[in-house]
């Protein structure tokens, strides 16, 4: 086996299935560099460096370049995160509506500040910009769901429910 | 030409050109730092604010980013409105909200365009008081330092890396206040024009890592005008001394040559000027076999002696034509050779017999990257002729500036251009002995033998006109090669042809020339570019010698006495030849700088002073002949090596050689009725400005002038005269109006950085004012030839014997290859192990794989396997100057063996 098919074997035979078809729609092969990270994202819960490499190597591209894509969005988890990653909004509706008690009643209860994950390695804290649902003020979102409205009182409720 | 009104007063400027460019090209001052006039505008960092106004009712206005608007007649816009500059103090001191304010210890402090532009935009005072956000840095290899607290995030180091020179592995990471410009991982940065990076970006984020051992602030630097002495591209430069050491290499800009970038052969290359292995004093061998050391007054002496009754003179590629000459006036014509090995000589002649003729347009390098077709045909420019390669790199780009031409986007406008053109490029075709780095940027590729690239050259010359002969039947995959090549250059309105020596085949330039030759007779503005090995290959070549290099050395093995200036024969020649001509002649007498093979065998050896020591002239590929200037005086016995020829002249009786000074010698190579164009390659001695001043070699703040040799000596020594140049040795005269030729330091009131350069073009970009140093000496009208019949293909077997043996080839280094700039230490440090390269099937004979070692009994010399599939049976190819070999691969072919012993040299890089 070659050095660049033994890279791409870091990644499991559906992750580069599902990029190969990603790449089959988009006209050269580093365009699908975004959709590649998201499903071996979405896989493995972040993207690390042996990963990046083995994405790199499927694209063409090199992995420094694949790297300056990856960081540049916030989303994009170069370090490994925890079960659950939970995103707190920080902008203006948010902060209005008096987020910031939210916030600090998550970080007691986790023992954690926004950056960290939990020892259990249960929950990442993030801040976030507007989710775009300021109508319900205060807002998070934990992995793909939607709280609005969150009061203090609620926290503990919902973190309950993501074991 | 359009009117526009700044700040109230008018200014003509191009139409459709930045307004930002305008501006400075008006000498107006505003201040910017993500445009570049070679990477266009990206509008990122909007330092270039101005203020625009509608029509003359309009006293609001608007704010504009000068980069990012084109220049229409009638436009209104201030640069001193108070908003415009309200404004752009705001952006200086976002900008250096991060930044570490660490001038004092940082090297780009006193040269830095952060620096000028926070002055330029009244940021005087910091207000923010927070915690900045600090990085680790990077080892990036032995050229750059790397500091990234200082970035800026103007983003030129990635656009320049990446988008202009092709690299891969430096890029922006992270978004907002933790951009991050450097590797994925630390390790060397692998592009070889890295080096321009450290003028490039603008603060102190990447600077010159040798620099830096010994490092000395710009204003306390002495530096002149100078060429590289690198390879025959003949970038300009600018070396700078302090305490006697040659402290760095700077680019020197010149708008047909070099423009604003050098390669890192170049810019790290000459560390050798202050090795330890210089020779400083005259030596003469004793009857033990070891050198005596003897004055200067003997060494002329027995210098006269040895050439009084005749001598055999080998001349050098790499010293001066005033050096050339002078030992070709000593000897005699019939007694002189150009020191060119044998093979090259023949092949610079039939460069010069093929410019001759006229047939064809030999391009700048601005040229080149204006060409929208290229063949290159068997010449590796990356590793011969480097700075060709990245003007090549440009000229694929011609293909989508004409496509945003068409869809109305200013060629400046980077992004815009880059984003419509992404899939489209200009025409490049490789046919390469090896796969080359330019096959990335390649649109058709070809690998082959020597003879087969030059019989696919003049299959393509034969296609596009019938009346130049083909050669041999080519195999389907070249055939196709042909076709291709055939079809796409006479598509081309300025298609260019690009070949070389360095393969030692000379049906290549037979090729070569046939194929410009047939499509400038379609009527386009075909080009040739022929390059050669050395700083000076064309130079001597056009001084011409009576002998060549093996019979020099037959001469000298028969008895005669020889002088060798500046050459280490031992490189060139057969070394049984050599040999017999050391053991055979009466006297070996070698003028070099640094100690080496033919030293060692020498009977006298004199100190001759390298390119930073002494004035002289070097003619560059397309004749271009470029003086470069005395940086710093030569010390104790060191000379430029003419001095010790004319000398020993004298002493030998002769009166044709009285010379004192160097105008008098370059008048006498102008003598030369091809060298006619040298004498104005730069002002002579006599030059004086306007107001009579000579030019500084150092900038006015120079310190210490009178106190720095106190640690050896409290007396405060004399200022030296410069007896022979226009410059003077210390910060008395005047720059400014200096031809361009004389530029030995770019500074101008506020512009302390190199950036300042545009005050001395005719526009920001353009050409120097009174036009680019260097005279071209070999355009010639066409001549009266049957052009199709000159050259024709001969018919070579290729093809391997069947006994076993190996016909070798050469391939070169860009570290490494060139004889001087592989004895530097940087460049040592990034040149490749000695290795040879084999075709799959022969590396299977052999049983050895990549990375195993190989022996050749007759080279006496190990190497490191590469395996290359295409690379026919019977052929090895081996790296020149590596690993004890010279410029030349025996003619006879060699047996090879595996070598069960070869460790692997583990790679241990020195950090830090
Ligand atoms: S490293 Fe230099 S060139 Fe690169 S973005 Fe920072 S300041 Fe600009
Ligand atoms: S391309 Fe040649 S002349 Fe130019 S900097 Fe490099 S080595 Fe020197
Ligand atoms: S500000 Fe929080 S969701 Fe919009
Ligand atoms: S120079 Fe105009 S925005 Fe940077």
């Amino acid at each position: 086996m070659s050095e660049a098919d033994q890279l791409i074997d870091v990644l499991t035979s559906e992750e580069v299935e599902a990029i190969e078809a990603e790449i089959a729609h988009l006209p050269d092969r580093e365009s699908a560099a975004m959709e590649a990270l998201q499903i071996v994202q979405a896989n493995r819960g972040w993207v690390s460096d042996a990963s990046l490499s083995a994405i790199a190597r499927l694209l063409g591209m090199s992995a420094a370049a694949l790297d300056s894509i990856a960081t540049f969005y916030n989303l994009i988890f170069r370090q490994p995160v925890g079960r659950h990653v939970i995103m707190t909004c920080d902008s203006v509706s948010c902060f209005v509506m008096g987020c910031e008690k939210v916030h600090k009643a998550i970080e007691e209860s986790l023992g954690v500040s926004p950056g960290e994950t939990t020892e259990d390695g249960r929950y990442t804290l993030l801040p976030i910009v507007c989710l775009g649902a300021c109508d319900r003020a205060p807002v998070i979102m934990i992995d793909d769901e939607l709280h609005g409205d969150v009061a203090v009182e609620d926290v503990p409720a919902i973190l309950e429910r993501y074991p | 030409m359009a009117k526009i009104s700044v700040d109230g007063v008018e200014f003509d400027a191009k139409e459709g050109e930045n307004l930002l460019q305008a501006v400075l090209s008006a000498q107006l001052e505003l201040p910017y730092f993500c445009w570049h006039p070679s990477l266009g505008s990206v509008g990122a960092c909007r330092q270039c604010a101005v203020i625009q106004y509608a029509d003359e009712e309009d006293t609001q206005g608007r704010l504009i980013m000068a980069c990012m608007t084109p220049v229409a007649d009638g436009m209104r816009v201030s640069l001193e409105a108070a908003h415009a500059r309200d404004f752009r103090a705001s952006v200086i001191e976002w900008l250096m909200e991060n930044h570490p304010h660490d001038c004092p210890v940082c090297e780009e402090g006193g040269e830095c365009h952060l620096q000028d532009m926070t002055v330029m935009s009244g940021h005087t005072a910091r207000r923010y008081r927070g915690n900045k956000r600090t990085f680790e840095n990077q080892y990036l290899g032995p050229f750059l330092n790397h500091e990234m607290n200082r970035c800026i995030t103007c983003y030129r180091c990635v656009r320049y890396y990446q988008d202009y020179a092709g690299g891969t592995d430096l890029q922006a990471f992270g978004s907002r206040a933790r951009m991050y410009f450097g590797r994925e991982e630390a390790g060397v940065l692998e592009n070889p024009f890295s080096g321009n990076l450290v003028e490039v970006c603008p603060t102190g984020v990447f600077t010159d890592k040798p620099f830096s051992k010994t490092y000395t602030r710009k204003w306390d630097l002495q530096s002149a005008p100078s060429v590289c002495a690198g390879c025959a591209v003949g970038c300009n430069t600018i070396p700078s001394e302090r305490y006697g050491r040659l402290k760095r290499v700077h680019n020197r800009y010149n708008g047909s040559v070099n423009g604003y970038f050098l390669c890192d052969r170049g810019r790290y290359g000459f560390g050798y000027v202050n090795d330890d292995a210089r020779i400083h004093k005259v030596g003469v061998r004793a009857a033990d076999g070891v050198f005596d050391v003897i004055s200067a007054e003997e060494g002329e002496e027995k210098l006269g002696d040895i050439v009084r009754d005749g001598a055999i003179g080998i001349g050098s590629p790499r010293a001066s034509l005033e050096s050339n000459l002078a030992l070709k006036v000593l000897v005699g014509e019939e007694n002189f050779c150009t020191g060119l090995s044998s093979a090259e000589d023949a092949l610079m002649r039939l460069i010069l017999d093929v410019y001759e003729c006229g047939g064809a347009r030999i391009p700048t390098l601005a040229q080149v990257e204006e060409a929208d077709a290229v063949l290159i045909l068997g010449e590796d420019v990356l590793n011969t002729a480097p700075r060709v390669a990245l003007a090549v790199r440009q000229s694929v780009r011609n293909e989508s500036l004409e496509m945003a031409e068409q869809a109305g986007i200013p060629l400046w406008q980077e992004a815009g251009v880059r984003s419509h053109g992404r899939e489209s490029a200009s025409p490049l075709l490789v046919a390469s002995l090896l796969p080359t780095e330019l096959d990335e940027l390649a649109t058709h590729t070809c690998n082959g033998a020597p003879e087969s690239l030059a019989a696919a050259g003049f299959a393509i010359a034969h296609r596009l006109n019938s009346a130049y002969a083909a050669g041999e039947e080519l195999d389907g995959p070249t055939q196709s090669f042909v076709d291709d090549a055939a079809a796409v250059l006479s598509r081309a309105k300025r298609p260019l042809v690009i070949s070389g020596t360095s393969l030692r085949n000379d049906g290549l330039i037979k090729a070569a020339a046939n194929i410009a030759w047939a499509l400038k007779a379609q009527g386009c503005d075909a080009g040739l570019l022929l390059t050669a090995a050395e700083a000076n290959s064309c130079g001597v070549g056009m001084l011409g010698g009576g002998v060549d290099l093996d019979t020099a050395l037959r001469a000298a093995a028969a008895g005669q006495a020889l002088v060798v200036l500046e050459n280490d024969v031992t490189r060139r020649a057969d070394p049984d030849l050599v040999a017999s001509a050391f053991s055979g002649s009466t006297a070996v007498a070698v003028l070099d700088s640094l100690e080496n093979a033919t030293t060692e065998s020498a009977s006298l050896v004199l100190p001759a002073a390298t390119f930073a020591e002494s004035t002289g002239t070097f003619v560059n590929y397309e004749g271009r002949a470029q003086r470069f200037f005395e940086v710093f005086a030569a010390t104790g016995e060191t000379a430029p090596a003419w001095r010790w020829l004319s000398k020993a002249g004298a002493r030998a009786g002769r009166n044709d050689m009285h010379w004192q000074h160097v105008d008098q010698v370059v008048e006498a190579v102008a003598s030369h009725p091809r060298l006619v164009g040298v004498a104005d390659a730069a002002p002579n001695g006599g030059h004086r400005n306007a107001a009579g001043n000579r030019v500084p070699r150092a900038p006015h703040r120079y310190s210490g002038r009178t106190a720095m040799n106190a640690g050896v000596n409290i007396h405060e020594p004399k200022t030296q005269v410069d007896e022979e140049t226009p410059l003077s040795y210390s910060m008395e005269g005047a720059m400014g109006d200096q031809p361009a030729a004389l530029t030995s330091y770019v500074w101008s009131p506020g512009w302390n950085s190199n950036q300042s350069v545009f005050k001395f073009q005719q526009e920001v970009g353009g050409a120097m004012a009174g036009g680019d140093p260097g005279v071209r000496m070999l355009d010639a009208e066409p001549a009266q030839v049957d052009f199709a019949q000159r050259y024709r293909p001969l018919q070579t077997p290729i093809g391997a014997e069947g006994d076993g043996r190996f016909k070798l080839l050469p391939t070169h280094s860009i570290f490494g290859s060139e004889e001087l700039s592989g004895r530097s230490q940087p460049i040592a440090e990034r040149g490749p192990q000695a290795f040879i390269v084999l075709g799959a099937a022969e590396a299977a004979r052999l049983q050895v794989a990549e990375g195993m070692g190989v022996r050749c009994p007759e080279l006496d010399a190990t190497f490191a396997v590469r395996v290359e599939e295409s690379l026919a049976e019977g052929l090895a190819v081996v790296a020149m100057g590596l690993g004890g070999l010279g410029d030349e691969v025996p003619s006879e072919r060699v047996t090879l063996e595996p070598d069960p012993e070869f460790v692997p040299p583990t790679t241990l890089i020195a950090r830090g």
